[in-house]
């Protein structure tokens, strides 16, 4: 068991970790209402839906890709999912009408995640379109289904269950945190101690000696895409259900929040290296930064060309200690 | 040499160099003599490699002294090196894959026109003169990627001879390259001898040793050994003082009659995605047996790799004719159902096929059999380490501990893990392809004496090599490969370098 927690907190997370505290330290002193209870699970729930996707992300670029379109994803499944438990399904050609549950809209929601990011890996791994080529397209593509989808109008006036989903609590803890908390454990345990975890930090440490050593290289690059769409649509879910509304720009941006997560938590682009620990740290920096900084007064402007040094600050940090640098 | 030694171009005196935790070079000295060929030996870790770096200016960071011409100096980096006069034909790979043969040529030092452009016609004119010294059939233009290691090393040799140097160092400059084209780099370094350029010889072959050295240096665990003329000492007299004790015969096989038939191919065609109507390999069947080791021998280029890749199943449907194990056909679409049909593939290029550079000993041992560390359907560590472990001591893979990166490991080393890792998956067939590539005498034997073994055990052995003696003394029959064809059957018996070597040539009268 002792093996274990030090393979978990293994040495690169600690750099990030020591930042966040350093962070939380300096914003606590710096700000009265930084260090209370409520402001506490309010800097949580606002990062848990960055959290959902960055856990997918991670997998993503652990093999050495990238996912542009999570943002879309999260948009269109959010819309999917407001629409089909609001109206229903229907088709006046076809005569056709089908309603929908809460939870009957949910895993539609879930399904239509699920599809777009197997999309993106039958793309990568049939058509060899480079990641940040094929999820940039399904960037636009799920971007424009949302607008087709919603006409362009927020959907608002839901089940009184999404609003559950959003803004209930459960044990003192607000939902949105459970639903990653759970989402961030699965997986960090998956990454770890299943055959599917090894073979992901196989395939972006060496594709060719993965795929010599009998892998199922594309197989599992394929999967990795449909889980980063299903954990973007979990993502969407939260930010409807948290709205009470889908917007159709919702998540707009968010592939970005995701890759600085991930990057500050010490994961390689280049695949290979990383952890879900890291990146959760990773979001929580950005989530601790974000919030301090409204708190701080710091005007919006500002506050992005800070999060900017932030991430370059990580990034450097992280090649100073690795030792030798590259020339 | 009573008589006066020639002069001395490069000097290195008591030079130590410091890695964090290791010592790689303590106190060592060398002599370079002009218009000579000064080979360096050692085994692998020797230090070899880490003082030539340091003498082509790769590390700057060291203690000593370095004399050129008489002269102190101390290189700020391998361009500072390459002016002042030396050059270094690395065995890892230095090209740029994107790039072309004469772009990787002039790579950061273009001859300009009147204009300030890059001349390029001067460039191509000057890559086609030194293509044509190396008796090399490849368009100037032809990118790195499209090339095979074995031309890849000869652009890396005309990159090293276009900086006219007076000292050419060259680490292990044949280990990729077939006889033929050992023999015209041979020629080559004749006539730079002639041009009273100093050659610096690395290699692990002690006939390339007595064939070329007039000086031989020996190095051991980074310590300076001795240095004398060629003719002062002998093969034998080399290799104890490499390895520090007597050397044991060669590797000899012992003799038993091979069982069942493992592995039968019938007919294999890969048609050349590149060139329509042409193959890579054609109609190639063979069978090969329980308990025996059959070589397969080409020049580069014949196909060799291919066919070992094409067994594999990383070919995919792409590949034609039929394949039986045990006398099954079998459907070898994936390396993932090869790998379930009981084959194993021991890669050429260790470090981008054979392993995950950045994966502990540990995983890369367990990779291609982790079904069998799950406990509950899950992994579990402590079954892995036990095997691993177990794997690490049988083999003698040189290491601190089984946590320590593929990366850190020497090649021999980094070979015996990736054995280890097929050894896991209890194979039926093994596929080697040039398994002791870059590979020190004491991992080579251990790993000729491990094949042998499994051999014994009932496996069926495929190697490919492009070194003769080594061919000669390991296999129980050869196929020769010429452009993707087999052009020559031998079984023991009928065994000759001449024969092989005739066989493996392209367009025999």
């Amino acid at each position: 068991m002792k093996t274990n927690f030090k393979v978990i907190i293994d040495k690169p997370v600690i750099k990030p970790l020591a930042a966040l505290l350093l962070m939380i330290g300096v914003m606590a002193v710096l700000s009265d209402n930084f260090a209370t209870s409520d402001n506490f699970f309010n800097v949580l729930r606002q990062v848990s839906v960055n959290l959902c996707i960055s856990v997918g992300m991670t997998m993503v670029i652990l093999t050495g890709g990238i996912d542009l379109s999570v943002g879309s994803i999260l948009a269109l499944s959010g819309a999917v999912a407001a629409g089909l438990s609001k109206n229903g399904f229907c088709l006046p050609a076809a005569d056709l009408y089908v309603g929908f549950t809460f939870w009957g809209s949910i895993l539609a929601a879930l399904l239509i995640g699920g599809l777009l990011g197997a999309f993106n890996g039958w793309m990568i791994t049939r058509f060899k379109v480079p990641p940040f080529v094929a999820t940039l397209a399904m960037l636009t593509i799920a971007r424009g289904l949302t607008m087709l989808y919603t006409k362009g109008f927020p959907i608002t006036g839901l089940n009184e269950s999404f609003s559950f989903l959003g803004t209930g609590w459960f044990l003192g803890v607000p939902m949105p945190v459970w639903v990653a908390l759970l989402i961030i454990v699965f997986f960090a345990f998956f990454m770890l101690k299943t055959r599917t975890g090894r073979y992901i930090y196989a395939i972006g440490g060496n594709k060719k000696a993965s795929l010599l050593s009998g892998i199922k290289v594309n197989t599992i690059i394929l999967w990795v895409y449909t889980i980063a769409g299903i954990l973007s649509a979990v993502a969407g879910l939260m930010v409807t259900a948290r709205l009470d509304s889908a917007q159709p720009n919702a998540g707009s941006g968010y592939e970005l929040d995701s890759i600085a997560a991930v990057v500050i938590g010490g994961t390689s682009l280049s695949g290979g290296k990383g952890s879900i620990a890291g990146t959760v740290v990773g979001a929580l920096i950005i989530g601790v930064l974000n919030n301090g900084l409204v708190l701080l007064n710091v005007s919006p402007f500002w506050q992005q060309v800070i999060k900017g040094f932030v991430i370059l600050g990580a990034v450097i940090l992280d090649k100073v200690n690795s030792g030798k640098s590259e020339s | 040499m009573e008589k006066s030694d020639p002069e001395i171009v490069l000097e290195a005196r008591h030079i130590s160099k410091q890695f964090p935790g290791v010592l790689a070079l303590d106190d060592v000295s060398l002599k370079v003599y002009a218009g000579k060929v000064n080979a360096i030996v050692g085994e692998n870790g020797a230090g070899k490699s880490t003082l030539m770096n340091i003498l082509s200016g790769v590390y700057p960071d060291y203690q000593g002294e370095v004399l050129l011409c008489g002269r102190p100096v101390r290189f700020s980096g391998t361009a500072d090196a390459q002016r002042q006069g030396i050059a270094m034909i690395h065995q890892e790979l230095n090209l740029i894959p994107y790039l072309d043969i004469t772009q990787n040529i002039f790579l950061g030092r273009e001859p300009l026109n009147n204009l300030g452009l890059i001349d390029h016609n001067k460039m191509k004119r000057e890559t086609l003169d030194l293509l044509e010294r190396l008796h090399f059939d490849e368009s100037p233009e032809s990118l790195i990627n499209d090339l095979r290691p074995g031309q890849q090393q000869i652009v890396e040799i005309a990159k090293a001879l276009s900086l006219n140097a007076r000292v050419l160092i060259m680490d292990e400059p044949t280990s990729s390259l077939s006889e033929k084209e050992a023999g015209i780099l041979f020629r080559l370094i004749r006539e730079l001898l002639e041009n009273k350029v100093g050659v610096v010889y690395i290699t692990h072959k002690m006939d390339e040793i007595t064939l070329l050295a007039d000086y031989v240096t020996v190095l051991r665990d980074g310590c300076f050994i001795e240095a004398c003329p060629l003719e002062q000492t002998s093969v034998d007299e080399l290799v104890r003082k490499m390895v520090g004790r007597e050397r044991k015969d060669f590797f000899t096989k012992k003799q038993r009659r091979p069982g069942k038939c493992m592995l039968e191919v019938r007919d294999l065609c890969l048609r050349d995605a590149l060139h329509d109507g042409k193959y890579r390999l054609k109609d190639i069947s063979f069978e090969v047996y329980s308990g025996e080791v059959l070589g397969i021998y080409g020049l580069m280029g014949a196909g060799r790799t291919d066919l070992m890749e094409a067994l594999f199943g990383y070919y995919g449907r792409k590949l034609e004719g039929q394949v039986s194990i045990e006398g099954r056909q079998v459907q070898l679409n994936s390396t993932n159902t090869a790998v379930a049909e009981g084959l194993a593939l021991i890669p050429e290029d260790r470090k981008s096929e054979g392993l995950i550079l950045d994966m502990s000993i540990e995983q890369n041992t367990t990779l291609a059999s982790l079904k069998d560390f799950l406990k509950y359907g899950l992994l579990s560590f402590k079954k892995e380490r036990t095997k691993a472990e177990e794997m690490r001591s049988k083999l003698k893979v040189k290491s601190y501990s089984g946590q320590q990166l593929a990366s850190q490991l020497s090649g021999g080393n980094q070979q015996k893990v990736v054995l280890s890792k097929w050894l896991l998956t209890n194979p039926k067939i093994i596929l080697l392809d040039e398994p002791t590539r870059g590979i020190d005498i004491r991992s080579k034997n251990e790993i000729y004496e491990l094949m042998d073994d499994l051999a014994g055990q009932g496996l069926a052995i495929v190697m490919v090599s492009s070194e003769l003696p080594e061919i000669l003394a390991v296999s129980d029959r050869i196929i020769c490969l010429c452009e993707g064809r087999i052009s020559g059957r031998f079984e023991r018996d009928e065994f000759s370098g001449e024969a092989l070597l005739k066989a493996a040539l392209p367009d025999k009268a």
